[in-house]
């Protein structure tokens, strides 16, 4: 019963999760060689894919909203930090 | 010694570990779901976790399962030097829940690879090798979509400093080469174990190559890693 029980508001963050630079990330080769640049679009040069999770948290402000989430993916291990990057942002991100 | 081989749900190839385990004189092996609170009472000798696709392999493979609270007892028990052995699913979940290092990537082809593979023992110090020679070539198959060893280059290069690495893919002979890697995986490895030896993954299956009519070359390479657990070295093997 969070909803009721919670004080704040509902906020919605961006969690992105991709292969650091240097950890070859072969979907968006793929994407890229097969897809992009057969398709007259040569003048992308890089593509890299990656995970999004859009969260929705109950916070009394956006800052505590992102901490809690950064917190989240630490502690759950939602990108393993051998290999993977993990952005946290505050609303959708761009585009979405 | 009796083997706890934990099945979580999307485990796949428990039933095949535990047939493997059975066919090998002085371990007997009990099949125990995730939940059972045996896992935390019952005195194992070692812990197993099994092939398959662990919680659907949601969000990545072995993460959710990482997060179990049987993983948190398999953690008590690995401290306390009790071998756990992770194949495929299994050393995905054991990366993902640290008690092994680096992750296990897509494959480089992006494909689900399923084909015999020969691996190179690397380390005869642990209770899944010891039965074993180094440089010894085994023939095992592999199956699997997400067996890409990764680590940074330094934590790389410390890992085989200090003799972690278990199994390499190789060629018949034992050469190590790019052809015999099936996954891009970097330096051929196909198995690594945590610093006191006591926990190994890999990604080829024992059990399915555990007796000689499975293989293709006739050989049962498999039962020679699960039944290294019976090999005394130093009194180190718990009965």
């Amino acid at each position: 019963m969070a909803f009721f029980t919670t004080k704040g508001r509902t906020f919605e963050v961006s969690v992105v999760i991709s292969n650091k630079p240097g950890v070859r990330e072969p979907e968006g080769e793929t994407i890229l060689h097969d897809l992009v640049a057969k398709s007259g679009f040569e003048q992308v040069e890089s593509i890299r894919a990656g995970k999004y999770l859009r969260v929705k948290v109950v916070a009394p402000d956006a800052a505590s909203a992102k901490r809690l989430v950064e917190k989240m993916c630490n502690e759950l291990r939602i990108f393993n930090p051998a290999a993977h990057s993990c952005e946290v942002s505050i609303g959708r991100v761009p585009g979405q | 010694m009796r083997v706890a081989v934990i099945r979580f749900p999307g485990s796949n190839c428990d039933l095949d570990m535990m047939a493997a385990l059975r066919t090998i004189k002085g371990i007997e092996p009990d099949l125990v779901w995730h939940e059972d609170a045996s896992l935390g009472r019952r005195d194992y000798g070692a812990v197993i976790l099994p092939g398959g696709f662990a919680f659907a392999d949601r969000l990545r493979a072995g993460v959710i399962a990482a997060n179990s609270p049987a993983m948190a007892k398999v953690r008590r028990l690995a401290d306390r030097g009790v071998p756990v052995l992770g194949v495929c699913n299994g050393f995905q979940i054991l990366v993902e829940s640290g008690l092994l290092p680096g992750a296990l990537l897509r494959n480089s082809t992006l494909k689900f690879v399923c084909e015999w593979t020969h691996v190179r023992v690397e380390n005869t110090r642990t209770p899944f090798t010891s039965g074993l020679r180094e440089g010894q070539v085994l023939t095992m198959p592999i199956a699997h979509g997400e067996g890409r060893f990764f680590l940074q280059r330094a934590e790389l290069e410390r890992l085989e400093k200090d003799g972690l690495v278990a199994f390499r893919y190789c060629d018949a002979s034992g050469k190590p080469t790019t052809s015999s890697n099936p996954t891009g995986t970097l330096h051929n490895i196909a198995g690594v174990c945590n610093e006191a030896g006591n926990v190994v993954g890999l990604m080829p299956h024992p059990e399915r190559a555990a007796e000689a009519l499975l293989s293709p070359l006739g050989r049962p390479d498999g039962a020679l890693v699960l039944s290294s657990l019976l090999v005394k070295t130093g009194g180190r093997r718990r009965a």
